[in-house]
């Protein structure tokens, strides 16, 4: 196992290399840049600025500058957040946005794995509609549309929950967020449990189950419950990079610190360093997530082997 | 052989039931997916002759009635009217008796210290609400008259945005734009991912390999960066959006259609024309294509509503359309920051948009049923 | 007889389905005894095994059982699901058809024999895992504590059915249902199986009920055999006297359908057609960035093959022996090396343009009539496709014309030329594959499997039609087959193939009277019933 995780990191090299690489010169081919936004600066201010940021290099230079700071782990000083570097960024942002994408994660694994096996189990009855209606709405309506209305129902008319803001973490605060990132993925493992049980049931080997009289929770618990989340697994890997890497949407509606803002920010003000950083960081959580998947899907399923 | 020679008439043949006729009727039995279509043809249809029926442009500003609830009654609101009217007349330097407001005419009656000047109905017309204002019955002594002017009604039956906008054009053009995008966008992707997908997986092998590692990292970078990255590039405009939001949902349809080509080339019956000696070209045109049919028209439809929700999002983020030109992701937006005084600039759009998506999804899941039947 | 453990009386399985309701079974009855084997016989469709399904409760969720089927004095037929679960798994047990998917893959061989015997005898894991040792003692798997720790897919296909067997056998049942327990398997091990059960049976004397469409299996190892034709008992009674005097038509057209007659070889002088040396076919298994060099598989390893205008050469081996591969080489339809000739042209290096002027007279028919025929196109356009490339010039009238005469040849009803392959059966599927390969008068046919996916009633026709359609146009077969009595039948000259290599070959006679290869003779031991060595515990208790 070992072995297969050192193998996936080498492999993965090449790709963030050209990711990374097609970033930074995508980004500094883009026009403008970070110092001459709304009011013009004085020549010379700028001229220190490029110095002091060296903008006033050749590209290729500062390429390999950032290569080679990468590489010691140095993402930089930010552009825009003068007194912050990259980093600090990332430090204070990234716990706000793991500690609520690794929620929402939860959330949806739970109530979706358990809608799909009820519904599979009573397929076609009432029970089975409904869950695939609410799993209909739920990849239907967009997160920016529920967000709001959440804030609205629960926030503003209901008074509930607070409408909006991070309190410092506090766990009412966490509530409304987290549900908001957990609806569309609970939508979507719910309709993939539901599928793979209704095929699992339907399978060979749940028939030699029941020919052998174990009892059906047996038959469901053992015999079809890890197999109906087979495509669950695969599916997380990607949907948990995202959900952990923040989400512009339910951070500006909630106005929470998380980074998932960074990136169309930091894109429209030309934050160089801000914005590969956070190429960076995506780029490796979907690397790690999906080596998880991997891993995790390994150990569900034996056929399958690590190679 | 001669072919005038056997002119013994054929037997008769009947007719077959093609798999996309077995489709068709499976599908007009889905009562869900019927009923989608049929809501799906009337938003169209609204979408594009609804902006040019409404009595409102979607960029004509009202500034009296900026953030009016919607509402089915007729603007200004008849307790509004009276004050409005003294006000304006107060300008005019004239006493106003009583004031009657009768279909949508209003007179008062005037009297002054002074002659009245007919020409004080250029301080009623000043004002938004009246036009046709007139100086009638006036008394011999011209001290008093009585003032009529028709007072101008507008219905927001959705009510206004935050610039005195009528909400219900600004949805339906809303609706236009993004059933647009939606189907120009799935287009673009249609053609690029189609193309690809089919090349990649007909020639195969290290073409094949190369082609698809291409894919595997464009997938790889996150879209948002490569949207704002075009943005960046080209500026906000509407072409630009579906190409972009094309660009990238391709690769989804380029993998679908690859991994089918793939294995339509391992079944028999192409092994079967090949050993015919039929050529590429027919084996593409007979065999493969029909086959991959299927597949990509549910995927097409699924991938309409997926890019409306792209476009929204990124209109939501502010890269998409300008103004005063909108989408419902603009819309939505709007309607978020001013969930606290203003619901209606929420909930009107939000509600429009998901009528839309349901009824595209399930016109794609009833055709998955209908074309994939095993699936079920 | 003693009282039976097993009775059904006036079974009916009905299937809700959206184009109506499907009486599957119509009144079924018939009697087990204690110790007996009962074969239940019939085609594809006939109800034979959703007779077993129902009263194992086992239905899908269309279907409803109505009647009688008592084990002992329980009815079965609407006993509650906890009722139920004490019988099934421990007094009566069932094997399927297919071992690869019968077995959860997801848990080890050893867990899964365990489970019944937890669940019903309440046994301790440790007593579980000392059990499943011995039982996979008792049916033939070697170090029984090392494999119950395998998958099932790190097991082959015979290996998986034993563990079944072994699973059927942990509770010592009454009743064992085997329902198409070989079919799947190659004829080799089908017989190592078959041995198995009854020996088993003989040691352990539970009743067994065979579920099977193979008469020549019901003939060696059943006691008694009811026959079944669209779910009815058409035929009851001993494996000796029905046998010796069918009395019903339909038992005697199965007993018939086993195909018959011989091939003549043609004459000394007929003048070589297609003729392959040293042909090899190589696959690169594996390799890549960091695991290492490709594994090479020798599909096809220095076969050499002459085929004769007129002759037919039967193919014979288990699956894995390369012998589909041989036929596709010859062919030039994958990427074989060797020598090949055909008439007098050289092939060998013949590219896909190249070939096509020879493909007019070099045809192929597939084994799965369903996958060969393309499922958007009519049969008139599958018929005649060949005709597009290789008679551009025909006008669509007499494209159809064409049409209509090759459907007439191979027995279609021409006016049925405008439906799809969808709408027919197996056997007229492949006639329409058939016909498409004679519309272009060919010289070869390849014939790959071409009776497998039919019943034997079916495939006598089939044998029949092809017999024919030599005779009348002079057409060479190469006829690649596990099913030694359908090669018997069509072939005149016999190569035997293992492992990509042809181990035996001659005139089809010799072959089956003399074989000389120990594999040759295992081959036909297995299929035929003959066993080489005769010391053997007496199967028929």
């Amino acid at each position: 196992m070992l072995a297969f995780v050192l193998r996936r990191f080498l492999g993965a090299i090449p790709t963030l290399f050209v990711i990374i690489t097609a970033s930074f010169f995508m980004m500094r081919l883009a026009p403008g840049g970070p110092f001459n936004l709304d009011r013009p600066l004085d020549p010379t201010v700028m001229e220190n600025l490029n110095r002091i940021f060296h903008l006033d290099e050749p590209l290729w230079s500062q390429y390999l500058r950032y290569l080679g700071n990468l590489l010691t782990g140095d993402f930089g000083p930010s552009f825009v957040y003068r007194d912050f570097s990259v980093g600090d960024l990332f430090a204070n942002g990234l716990p706000v946005s793991l500690q609520l994408g690794a929620g929402a994660i939860l959330l949806a694994l739970v109530v979706g794995v358990a809608m799909g096996v009820y519904a599979a189990l009573r397929q076609n009855s009432l029970a089975d509609y409904l869950v695939v209606a609410t799993a209909s709405i739920g990849t239907t309506v967009p997160t920016f549309v529920v967000a709001p209305l959440l804030s609205l129902v629960f926030g503003v008319w209901l008074g509930w929950l607070p409408a909006g803001g991070w309190g410092d973490g506090a766990i009412l605060n966490k509530i409304l967020p987290i549900v908001t990132l957990a609806l569309p993925q609970i939508a979507v493992i719910a309709r993939l449990t539901r599928g793979a049980t209704i095929e699992a049931l339907r399978s060979d080997h749940v028939r030699t189950a029941r020919a052998y009289g174990l009892p059906a929770r047996s038959v469901v618990i053992t015999h079809t419950l890890r197999a109906s989340i087979l495509p669950v697994v695969s599916y997380l890997g990607p949907a948990a990079a995202a959900l952990v890497t923040g989400s512009i949407v339910v951070e500006t509606i909630f106005g929470i610190p998380g980074i998932g803002r960074f990136f169309v920010q930091s894109a429209l003000n030309r934050d160089y360093t801000l914005v590969m950083g956070t190429v960076v960081v995506i780029a490796i959580f979907v690397v790690v997530f999906n080596m998880i998947v991997d891993l995790l899907y390994a150990w569900l399923d034996p056929r399958v082997r690590l190679d | 052989m001669s072919v005038t020679e056997t002119a013994a008439p054929l037997p008769a043949a009947s007719k077959g039931r093609s798999l996309w006729q077995d489709a068709w009727r499976r599908l007009r039995r889905n009562r869900a997916a019927v009923a989608s279509a049929v809501v799906l043809a009337l938003v169209t249809v609204l979408a594009v002759v609804g902006p040019s029926l409404t009595p409102h442009a979607y960029d004509a500003v009202y500034a009296n009635y900026v953030r009016v609830p919607a509402s089915l009654e007729p603007y200004p609101r008849a307790e509004e009217i009276e004050p409005e009217l003294r006000a304006t007349l107060r300008r005019a330097r004239v006493e106003v008796g009583a004031v009657v407001i009768e279909d949508g005419i209003a007179r008062a009656a005037l009297t002054s210290t002074g002659e009245i000047d007919p020409r004080i109905t250029r301080y009623v017309e000043r004002s938004n609400l009246f036009t046709n204002a007139a100086v009638v019955d006036i008394a011999p002594d011209q001290r008093s008259a009585t003032l009529t002017a028709d007072v101008q009604q507008v219905r927001f039956y959705l009510g206004t945005d935050g610039n005195g906008r009528d909400m219900l054009a600004r949805i339906l053009v809303a609706t236009r734009i993004s059933l647009a995008i939606g189907i120009l966008a799935t287009a673009v992707a249609l053609l690029i991912g189609v193309t690809y997908g089919a090349a990649a997986g007909y020639f195969g092998g290290r073409i094949d390999g190369v082609m698809m590692r291409i894919v595997d990292v464009l997938y790889s970078l996150p879209f948002v960066f490569f949207v704002i990255m075009l943005v960046v590039f080209f500026g906000r405009n509407f072409v630009l959006m579906f190409i972009a939001v094309g660009a990238i949902e391709w690769l989804d349809m380029a993998r679908i259609v690859r991994g089918q080509t793939l294995a339509l080339k391992r079944r028999e019956f192409v092994q079967a024309a090949e050993a015919l000696g039929v050529d590429n070209v027919g084996i593409l045109k007979r065999h493969i294509i029909p086959n991959t049919l299927g597949p990509v028209v549910i995927y097409m439809t699924l991938m309409v509503p997926r890019v409306i929700i792209l476009e929204s999002f990124l209109s939501f983020l502010g890269l998409g359309v300008q103004e005063p030109l909108t989408s419902l992701g603009v819309l939505i937006a709007e309607g978020a920051r001013n969930i606290e005084g203003a619901t209606w600039l929420l909930v009107w759009p939000a509600l429009a948009l998901a009528l839309v998506l349901f009824s595209l999804n399930f016109l794609g899941d009833g055709l998955r049923d209908a074309l994939d039947p095993k699936d079920r | 007889m003693t009282e039976p453990v097993l009775s059904v009386s006036g079974l009916h399985v009905r299937f809700d389905t959206p184009d109506g309701d499907v009486h599957a079974v119509k009144g079924v009855s018939f009697a087990v005894a204690r110790g007996e084997t009962v074969a239940i016989v019939g085609e594809s469709g006939s109800g034979k095994s959703q007779t077993m399904m129902a009263l194992m409760g086992l239905l899908a969720s269309n279907g409803r059982a109505e009647g009688s089927a008592r084990y002992r004095d329980r009815e079965l037929v609407g006993l509650p699901l906890k009722a139920l679960n004490t019988i099934r798994g421990s007094k009566i047990t069932m094997i399927f058809q297919e071992p690869m998917t019968s077995l959860d893959p997801l848990y080890r061989v050893g867990r899964q024999i365990a489970e019944p015997l937890i669940h019903h005898r309440g046994l301790s894991r440790a007593a579980a895992k000392a059990r499943v040792i011995e039982l996979l003692h008792l049916v033939g798997i070697p170090e029984p504590e090392r494999r119950m720790r395998s998958y099932p897919h790190e097991l082959s296909g015979g290996q998986r059915q034993r563990v079944m067997i072994a699973m059927a056998l942990a509770n010592e049942p009454d009743v064992l249902i085997a329902d198409e327990p070989t079919t799947a398997l190659d004829v080799t091990i089908q017989a190592q199986i078959l041995d198995l059960l009854a020996e088993l049976k003989a040691r352990l004397g539970m009743a067994i009920v065979f579920i099977t469409h193979d008469l020549s299996i019901v003939r060696r190892f059943a006691d008694r055999v009811v026959v079944m034709k669209s779910g009815e008992v058409v035929e009851e009674g001993a494996v000796a006297t029905l046998f010796a005097a069918p009395a019903h038509p339909y038992t005697r057209m199965l007993l018939a359908a086993e195909p018959t007659g011989r091939k003549a070889p043609p004459p000394d002088t007929a003048p070589v057609l297609l003729e392959g040396r040293n042909v090899e076919v190589a696959f690169k298994l594996g390799g890549g960035f960091l695991s290492g060099p490709p594994v090479v598989l020798k599909a096809v390893d220095g076969v050499t093959v002459r085929l004769v205008r007129g002759q037919t050469i039967g193919i014979v081996g288990e699956s894995g022996s390369g012998k589909s591969t041989l036929g596709r080489a010859l062919l030039r339809l994958n990427h074989g090396t060797g020598q090949i000739r055909f008439e007098h042209y050289d092939i060998s290096h013949a590219d896909r343009r190249a070939m096509r002027q020879h493909r007019r007279e070099l045809q192929l028919v597939f084994q799965d009539p369903f996958g060969s025929l393309s499922p958007r196109l009519t049969v008139g356009q599958i018929v005649t496709e060949g005709l597009l490339v290789h008679e551009p010039q025909l006008s669509g009238a007499e494209r159809d014309r064409r049409a209509v005469a090759a459907m007439e040849e191979v027995g279609l009803d021409p006016a049925t030329r405008n439906r799809y392959p969808h709408e027919f059966s197996g056997g007229q599927r492949q006639r329409i594959a058939i016909a498409r390969a004679i519309i272009l008068k060919p010289k070869v046919v390849v014939l790959d499997e071409p009776t497998s996916a039919l019943d034997r009633s079916v495939q006598k026709q089939i044998v029949d039609l092809l017999r024919d359609l030599q005779a009348r146009y002079g057409l060479s077969y190469l006829f690649i087959s596990h099913d030694l009595a359908v090669v018997r039948a069509i072939a005149d000259h016999i190569l035997v193939m293992k492992s990509g290599k042809v181990v035996e070959a001659g005139p089809t006679e010799a072959i089956f009277d003399a074989p000389q290869h120990p594999y040759t003779r295992t081959l036909m031991a297995a299929a035929l019933g003959h066993h080489p060595e005769p010391a053997r515990a007496p199967r028929l208790a």
